[in-house]
């Protein structure tokens, strides 16, 4: 092995060890000690001045205590369960909306289709920060959409949307249905027109070839896309944050708030990890999903 | 087969209304003369004006500025090693750590990685300012880097390096004058990602920014906090401004681009 090699593979790999694996371990080791008054905020810090003494001192500090913590206090496992389900949900919603934009693409003149797709992606671009605070305009009690509801005259009163879950699951469905619209579409477009035609011929009506050939062909596409949203749902903290209210319970905005407000690492980093912990099982079903599309490509 | 049916039609113009509403009357607001964004009283372009008297919004600006450039210059050139040894590299010890090491950071949550990182920072000591949110971004964007890149390599045909070596070129030389020429478009596009992913970056920044250095998300997300405010909308138009007119010209010239590649391919078949 020459050296060009050596230093080619090992400047990238010793960054993302350094700056990615060792952090996590970091963060595992302050998860099991315990909140201090101190600079750093917990203990048992490591001394190695104290060489083996100091080792075992340090090891027998640490406990599995934040972790008991977060079962005994029902706030967390309830943020868990919340963001779980608001993950969920605004999955499902974001497929609905997605799934006919990305047909209607898919089935538009083939010189339209590299500008729709570019109007798709342009939002993507456009800061996440700045299209959530889009709405906060809008949902707010004298917002647009309250204005336009009274001058309809479809409602009397305005009604409460900003800062409550609704606001949450618009946002989240807003932001991320370009990432559920790209894989649909990249199945969709690929699909051979003539299996539907053939569905037609054999006595289909275009609502059951589209439920029979359709749908089946683009599942790939779909679960790719529920993923996509799904996995950072999970962690939110902006869109929670910002739209949603005091009562809408994200774990990523729980671990914010431990952090930041109340300053309890110990506790913040236990949060992390058994966040992690949740996010290992979709990641692993994506990526086993991401194998299977690239093997039927082959 | 493929026609314009009434639902594609109806289905393409909600779709595209509901991505884009919202951020028309963002920017119809920033120009409204009352303070309230809620009330139209009039064209005005006051909001600008005062935005740009805002000292520590032009300072977070600057601080973001030279955070995106450096970080995504560092990410890039980070993201194209990651790239060329994971397609080209061959064996080594530890690949899969490390393939594992450039997906992971694209799923995992925001919050995680920003305060691994600042776990990271406190414990060796290192002070909290543009150069740990420089080290972040770069840490986070050389990944989405690597993917864009390596997804070219793949495409490319091998066979062009091994020719370039063959007539004695150095594994650096090919590279030089075969691959990075090639695999330009992919390198530049990764660049251009890395930057907007760390000037769009709240979250990890928050926790890798120190009290002396805020970037523009830091300083709009503590300003929205407390409601809309019409400053808020002018400089969000800016920045939709300066976006919309890069995306789009960087479609023209790629769509250019491609019908040039057409033309000549068939000038070469005649």
């Amino acid at each position: 092995m020459n050296y060009r090699r050596l230093l080619l593979i090992s400047v990238p790999y010793l960054w993302l060890f350094a700056l990615f694996l060792v952090p996590f371990f970091i963060v595992m080791k302050i998860s099991l000690s315990d909140l201090a008054i101190a600079i750093p905020p917990y203990t048992p810090t490591l001394s190695l001045g104290e060489g083996w003494q100091g080792f075992k001192e340090f090891w027998s500090g640490l406990d599995m205590e934040n972790y008991i913590f977060l079962t005994e206090d029902d706030l967390y496992w309830k943020a868990y369960l919340s963001s779980f389900k608001i993950a969920f949900f605004s999955t499902v919603l974001t497929l609905l909306v997605g799934y006919p934009i990305a047909y209607g693409m898919a089935n538009a003149p083939p010189e339209w289709r590299p500008t729709l797709m570019m109007f798709i992606i342009l939002p993507f671009w456009t800061s996440f920060l700045i299209r959530v605070y889009a709405w906060m305009g809008i949902l707010s009690k004298q917002g647009f959409l309250n204005q336009f509801l009274l001058w309809s005259g479809l409602i009397d009163d305005p009604l409460v949307l900003l800062n409550t879950n609704i606001a949450v699951y618009i946002g989240i469905v807003y932001t991320y249905v370009p990432f559920m619209i790209l894989p649909i579409y990249a199945t969709l477009e690929k699909l051979d027109g003539s299996l539907i035609e053939a569905a037609v011929d054999l006595g289909c009506s275009r609502f059951k070839a589209f439920w029979l050939v359709t749908i089946p062909l683009s599942k790939s596409g779909v679960i790719a896309g529920c993923f996509l949203v799904f996995i950072p749902a999970l962690g939110e903290f902006v869109i929670p944050s910002l739209l949603g209210g005091s009562r809408t319970l994200m774990i990523g905005k729980v671990l914010w708030e431990e952090f930041f407000s109340n300053r309890d690492w110990p506790v913040a980093s236990a949060v992390a990890v058994i966040l992690l912990l949740l996010l290992v099982i979709p990641i692993v079903l994506f990526q086993r999903n991401e194998q299977k599309q690239r093997e039927a490509e082959q | 087969m493929r026609r314009l049916s009434w639902f594609n039609v109806t289905s393409l113009t909600l779709g595209f209304a509901f991505l884009y509403i919202p951020i028309l009357i963002l920017v119809i607001y920033s120009f409204n003369e009352s303070r309230l964004v809620t009330v139209w009283a009039g064209f005005s372009t006051k909001w600008y004006g005062t935005l740009l008297q805002n000292q520590a919004f032009l300072d977070a600006a600057t601080v973001t500025l030279k955070v995106g450039v450096i970080s995504s210059t560092i990410a890039t050139i980070l993201g194209t090693m990651a790239a060329y040894v994971m397609v080209r590299g061959g064996r080594f010890f530890g690949r899969t750590l490390f393939s594992g090491m450039i997906y992971a950071p694209l799923v995992m949550p925001e919050v995680i990685t920003g305060l691994s990182l600042l776990l990271l920072f406190i414990a060796i000591g290192l002070d909290r300012g543009i150069f740990t949110i420089v080290l972040a971004h770069a840490t986070f964007s050389m990944c989405y880097v690597s993917v864009v890149v390596s997804s070219r390599l793949v495409s490319f045909d091998k066979s062009l390096e091994e020719a370039a070596l063959d007539l004695g070129c150095t594994p650096f030389d090919a590279f030089k004058s075969v691959t990075l020429p090639i695999i330009a478009p992919a390198v530049i596009s990764g660049w251009l990602l890395a930057f907007t992913l760390s000037l769009d970056d709240l979250v990890i920044a928050s926790f890798a920014a120190g009290p002396s250095s805020t970037t523009l998300p830091i300083k709009i997300y503590s300003a929205v906090r407390l409601g809309v405010t019409p400053e808020i909308n002018a400089l969000s138009t800016i920045m939709i401004g300066i976006v919309a007119f890069g995306v789009i010209t960087a479609s023209l010239v790629s769509k250019r681009n491609i019908a040039r590649i057409k033309r000549d391919e068939q000038n070469a078949l005649k």
